[in-house]
């Protein structure tokens, strides 16, 4: 049930790909609002959440408490500024209530609120937390014998948690086919690249030795994003799955692409227009 | 003091609490082989980052990972390290809560925790990353020490004096744009030893951490503007408390407000109460703080006018508890 009604395989693909210049441009602009943000991350998962929210997920952003819809929770919660312009272009709420992001008293701030974000499965912030919030949800579907699915958005320093890998093995352990990983694995955590921080390579091994069904795919390609989503396993399989995918922290801004310390910043205006630029350039 | 190092305050007034602490951290380093610093992915945020640099055989980047890190502290320590590790203090108190309880208190390891961005100081950060419940978990843990240094220069004070305290320490810094208090390092700074910034007659102000400048200043113009005496007692240590401090105050002040970035239940305004409720000495008591929500976002500046923790709500508060008329001024929040 996507929110587009676009046949033609090849107008959805530049129809999604507009849509995430447009978002990237969105979260340009909250983060100067909100006089800094988590940029970097909220960059390199543009296209997961652009394809997940437009085109995979049952949801209905006018009834966004949908008892049957797809749930996402975002683990990598600092990601506040990079979901929230998806849901506003879903049609969760309008533009302007973001105007006073990150602001005093506002709803919206660096890691989303459930209780005051439509459209906001669960309060994140707090890293490895999101898997087992899926494995929950996967159980109670499962009980109630229904056939949505609880996506997950974890990032790649995120996995190095222990929490992470308990989730992991729960999952298998109760064969939860409707809980899908996707892990933006775009290199960087705060303190540095993560294979110098904290390595998790193998990492693809790691997830499949868990027993998890895993696929390698560009995170930034519409197209492998498309074919690898549509074409889980029915959300009654018995394999939890896991997409890894290959990003850039910063991707779209000259500036901040493969720059760690862009995990975290702030724009000046002449930054904003540049990075605007920027993003404009890969439409 | 440790080392004997003495730091002026062209050495760390421009440093935050947390830089300040780094920079003492450092200089024991060299005196003291058996530090080892650990951090997870906070390595830049939490200021240890200098030691990083300047002794990378002995600092450890544990990755996202904070209950592994406090463990493996504990290891270090159980091998006759001097381990101090730094996190944020939400994640420091809870996410790897029963690790600190159970591998460092139970034990009586030497280990020293940072908890930076305490309070409220991450403003927009937003409740999963605020911590104001920080102090009453680390105060409930038998063998733990509770420290919340009023500014970068307590900071470094305290750094001073961990190297040589035995046993499990916890103490808790901003994100590190507050206001210093001390303008020099020359006075006496003891664990469990509270400090009288300024005596007073009418009323006791009990702070910690933030608030204690805020406090300071409230004094002053409450001072000026009512002819009100204040006294101002800096409770930089949570635990032990300095209940002769506390009962002292009651006895010749006869009112006491507490104010702390936290929760008001349990941290600095709850270990008074139990102080002066179990002494049986007649003292009227408020305390100001998060009055048990999960609070709101803003910067920090507007959270501490929203909850009544600055100066106006300190002024209101002992306005209140002296049966002065509180104008609309001070209502502003
Ligand atoms: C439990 C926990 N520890 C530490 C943090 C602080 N923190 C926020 S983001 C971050 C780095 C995350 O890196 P990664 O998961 O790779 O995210 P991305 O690069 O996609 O932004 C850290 C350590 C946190 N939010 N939660």
């Amino acid at each position: 049930m996507p929110l587009h009604n676009i046949s033609n395989r090849q107008e959805l693909v530049s129809f999604l790909k507009n849509k995430c210049v447009d978002i990237r441009k969105m979260i340009v602009q909250l983060t100067v609002t909100a006089g800094g943000g988590h940029v970097g991350g909220a960059l390199s998962m543009t296209e997961m959440l652009v394809v997940l929210y437009q085109h995979i997920m049952n949801i209905e952003p006018s009834n966004p408490k949908k008892p049957d819809r797809d749930r996402l929770i975002l683990s990598k919660g600092h990601g506040g500024v990079g979901i929230c312009p998806v849901l506003c272009d879903a049609g969760y709420f309008p533009k302007s209530e973001m105007d006073g992001f990150n602001q005093f008293l506002s709803p919206f701030g660096m890691h989303p609120d459930m209780n005051k974000v439509k459209g906001i499965d669960m309060s994140t912030g707090s890293l490895g937390h999101g898997l087992s919030i899926c494995v929950g949800l996967g159980l109670a579907a499962r009980l109630d014998k229904a056939s949505w699915r609880a996506f997950c958005v974890l990032g790649d320093g995120e996995c190095n948690e222990g929490s992470v890998w308990e989730a992991a093995m729960s999952a298998k352990h109760y064969k939860l086919g409707n809980v899908i990983a996707l892990v933006d694995k775009n290199k960087f955590m705060i303190d540095g690249p993560v294979e110098q921080i904290m390595s998790i390579e193998p990492f693809e091994e790691k997830w499949k030795a868990f027993g998890w069904k895993t696929t390698v795919i560009d995170g930034h390609s519409i197209e492998q994003l498309l074919d690898t989503l549509e074409n889980l396993d029915p959300p009654d399989s018995q394999t939890p799955q896991c997409i890894i995918c290959n990003t850039v922290k910063g991707r779209g801004v000259s500036f901040m692409e493969g720059q760690g310390k862009w995990h975290y910043g702030g724009l000046d205006e002449l930054l904003e227009k540049q990075a605007l630029e920027d993003i404009e350039k890969t439409r | 003091m440790a080392g004997g190092m003495s730091y002026n305050i062209d050495d760390l007034q421009d440093l935050t609490a947390a830089e300040a602490y780094g920079k003492v951290l450092v200089d024991l380093g060299k005196e003291y082989p058996e530090i080892v610093v650990l951090t997870a992915d906070l390595a830049k945020s939490t200021k240890l980052g200098v030691f990083f640099n300047a002794y990378p055989e002995r600092s450890f980047n544990m990755g996202i990972a904070e209950q592994n890190m406090v463990t493996t502290a504990a290891g270090l320590a159980l091998a006759g390290k001097k381990p101090y590790l730094s996190t944020f203090a939400c994640f420091a108190s809870m996410r790897a809560c029963e690790q600190v309880r159970t591998d460092i208190c139970y034990p009586k390891l030497n280990v020293k925790i940072m908890g930076t961005h305490s309070g409220l100081s991450m403003g927009n950060g937003g409740t999963t990353h605020h911590a104001t419940e920080d102090l009453a978990i680390m105060r409930s843990f038998a063998n733990m020490t509770v420290v919340v240094p009023a500014d970068g220069i307590e900071a470094a004070k305290l750094a001073q004096a961990s190297v040589e305290h035995n046993g499990p320490l916890y103490f808790r810094v901003g994100r590190g744009f507050e206001p210093p208090v001390y303008d020099t390092m020359d006075y006496d700074f003891q664990i469990g030893k509270a400090r009288t910034m300024a005596e007073g007659s009418d009323i006791t102000v009990i702070a910690c951490g933030v608030c204690v400048l805020q406090a300071v200043e409230a004094a002053e113009e409450l001072a000026d503007e009512n002819d009100v005496s204040v006294r101002v007692i800096n409770m930089h240590t949570i635990k032990p408390l300095d209940t002769e401090a506390i009962l002292q105050a009651a006895e010749e002040t006869g009112k006491i407000l507490t104010v702390e970035e936290h929760n008001i239940v349990g941290g600095l305004g709850g270990a008074v109460a139990e102080t002066l409720a179990e002494a049986g000495v007649p003292c009227k008591l408020k305390r100001l703080g998060v009055p048990d929500v999960f609070s709101v976002i803003g910067y920090p500046e507007e959270l501490h006018r929203y909850y009544g923790i600055e100066i106006d709500g300190i002024k209101k508060g002992v306005k209140q508890m002296l049966d002065i008329p509180v104008d609309d001024e001070d209502d502003a929040h």
